[in-house]
């Protein structure tokens, strides 16, 4: 197997390496084709010291350097990316299934009339073929797809779902500047951070969160009510946010905010991964769901089968007698 | 501005029990409720405002069989000037490529100024038929758009990173954006509005229709595919807490308190 076996296209943001990386090269690890080559795509004079910051102790780094590659640009990295795929024919290329990989790859791929595969939670290889794993309408069931035979074939991986391996010495750096098109047609401008809200949800010790269950923004009153009763703070799934029920700073999820609670009450939430991967890290996660087969009962402690509109008033009822009067509510 | 949106009609699966049809590739669609695709909605609801701003045109497009129908009376009920739907039994099970190969041919020819779809589907979620068919229309694009602003010839994106973080790009129009949800807020479509619809035509391009390469959409629709949809293998399943509500909820409490260290 030649040097360039399997590629991992390393994902960075202001000048550092985002952890998925390092569950990018682990999917690499994963396919056991032999050495895995990170390749870092950067503004000028970014690549070294991106390069030392790969996790996952890669065989060998690829970096590119141009200004479009300054900031994110996914028609300039699937472009720089085309063209040395072409040159060195890697068997695999892999990102993650992120903001950035969900652009950069089926442009890449759609540039090479190269088979892709988004999304998957696992990779095999067989016969010359890639086989992955995908979750498919809202997590409820898998999907088991092959990819043709091609040169070079690629995939982007969910996030959380390789786990990532520990960084050691630093491999070697081939660092070159691509020829891009002197107009891609596109520009990045800036990066923008979210203004700080009224409510930090991560700090919170309990957090009751309501999903699109819910139903309206009037309903959250129920929610409301067992937070009081529990000392705890509101949060919220994403559609809650889209339909403007809670603002933005109680949103859980990848887009988001990450959490860590000491308690977790999902009420009404399905569980999509975008969510999952922001809470699962809560040391008691409880679930109320009217549908058993909901993706949240599969990575919650403990689970209620039923309509939380049902649910929620006893259990806050329960809260209550238990406190036999209530407490100072902070909810 | 001459402006194009792609809707996909998909089930609604949030509370159904799914069940994989004979052949092991697709679920039994029979009983599900159907709807449009919730990213779509967002991108068709852009769609709208631009055109009303900008006095300009909307052409709706979908690719499916004719019970997908209702998400094209919804684009017309909206505002909508023409739709197009777009099938061939032949289609049947083509990968995400191939949909946009067949996309890409159905709107060869007439140019639009901004092509809008929504980031992804609700039942596949490959996120792959946007970019891809910008690719194959050759035009650039931006992908989980949460903001968009057109001056000119030129769109201004913001998009939706991880963490609360946004990116801000500029794109030379013609170009096309994939729309992510929260963008706007979709106007209120009602069951009457939809039926009125009904009266408009949607036109149909199938395999026979001019402008198709059927090479290239053979090629790219067989890059990927589905060889078996499964149960998920078995994760950690929470304790269930059964009996009537009240019950399952002293359970809970004492639960809150024993595990979790609240009350
Ligand atoms: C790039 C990207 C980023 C994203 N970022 C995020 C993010 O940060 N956070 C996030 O949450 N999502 C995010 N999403 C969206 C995510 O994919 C899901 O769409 C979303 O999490 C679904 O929210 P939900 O579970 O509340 O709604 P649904 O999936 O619609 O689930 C609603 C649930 O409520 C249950 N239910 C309904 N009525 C009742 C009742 N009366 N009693 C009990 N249960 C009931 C249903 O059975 C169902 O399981 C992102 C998506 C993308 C593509």
């Amino acid at each position: 197997m030649s040097a360039c076996a399997v590629w991992c296209v390393v994902e960075h943001r202001q000048g550092a390496v985002r952890d998925v990386t390092g569950e990018v090269v682990a999917a690499a690890r994963s396919l056991d084709l032999g050495p895995v080559t990170a390749v870092v795509l950067a503004g000028p004079g970014e690549a070294h010291g991106l390069s030392r910051a790969v996790p996952g102790n890669p065989e060998a780094v690829l970096a590119l350097e141009h200004p479009s590659l300054a900031g994110f640009n996914g028609a300039a990295v699937a472009q720089a990316l085309g063209r040395l795929v072409g040159e060195r024919q890697p068997r695999v290329v892999l990102g993650a299934h992120s903001a950035a990989g969900m652009e950069w790859a089926p442009a890449l791929a759609a540039e090479l009339r190269a088979p892709l595969v988004t999304d998957a939670t696992s990779l095999s290889w067989e016969g010359n073929r890639l086989g992955a794993l995908r979750a498919v309408y809202g997590g409820k069931l898998q999907a088991r797809v092959r990819l043709a035979e091609a040169p070079t074939v690629l995939a982007t991986v969910r996030p959380g779902s390789f786990e990532a391996v520990g960084s050691g010495a630093a491999p070697a750096v081939e660092v070159s500047s691509p020829e891009l098109p002197a107009t891609l047609g596109k520009r990045f401008v800036a990066w923008i951070q979210e203004a700080a809200g009224a409510v930090d949800i991560t700090q919170a010790d309990v957090l009751v969160s309501v999903g699109r269950g819910i139903g309206d923004a009037e309903n959250l009153d129920v929610a409301r009510a067992l937070a009081q009763a529990l000392g705890a703070t509101l949060s919220c799934s994403r559609p809650v946010v889209d339909s403007h029920w809670l603002p933005k700073e109680h949103q859980v999820g990848i887009s988001g905010k990450t959490v860590k609670p000491r308690v977790y009450l999902a009420l009404g939430i399905s569980g999509a991964f975008q969510h999952i991967a922001a809470m699962k890290g809560a040391g008691l996660i409880v679930a109320v769901n009217k549908d058993p087969k909901a993706p949240i009962f599969r990575i919650a402690h403990y689970g209620i089968v039923g309509d939380l509109f049902k649910v929620v008033p006893a259990l806050t009822k329960a809260v209550k007698e238990r406190l036999g009067g209530g407490r100072p509510g902070t909810g | 501005m001459k402006l194009a949106v792609f809707v996909k009609h998909v089930p609604d699966t949030a509370e159904a029990d799914l069940q994989v049809a004979a052949g092991g590739r697709s679920i039994k669609a029979a009983g599900l409720p159907f709807q449009m695709n919730e990213w779509d909605r967002f991108a068709l609801e852009e769609a709208v405002k631009l055109k009303e701003a900008s006095a300009g045109t909307l052409t709706a497009f979908l690719l499916g069989p004719e019970e997908c129908e209702e998400s094209l009376r919804r684009c017309l009920a909206v505002g909508a000037d023409r739709a197009v739907r777009v099938w061939d039994p032949g289609l049947e099970g083509q990968g995400p490529a191939g949909a946009a190969a067949v996309l890409a041919a159905a709107v060869v020819g007439t140019p639009y100024d901004l092509y809008l779809c929504g980031a992804q589907a609700s039942d596949d979620g490959y996120a792959m038929v946007g970019p891809t068919l910008a690719a194959l229309l050759a035009v650039p694009c931006t992908t989980l758009v949460n903001r968009l602003e057109v001056t000119g010839s030129v769109a201004v994106c913001d998009r939706e990173l991880e963490a609360g973080w946004t990116e801000r790009v500029e794109v030379d129009l013609p170009a096309l954006v994939t729309v992510q949800t929260g963008i706007n807020e979709p106007r209120y479509v009602s069951v009457l509005g939809i039926r009125k619809a009904r009266g408009k035509p949607v036109d149909l391009f199938d395999l026979a229709g001019p402008g198709l390469d059927r090479d290239q959409v053979g090629r790219l629709g067989s890059l990927l595919t589905v060889e078996a949809l499964e149960p998920l293998p078995e994760g950690r399943a929470a304790e269930l807490l059964g009996g009537a509500p009240d019950e399952a909820a002293a359970r809970l409490a004492a639960i809150l308190r024993e595990k979790g260290g609240v009350l």
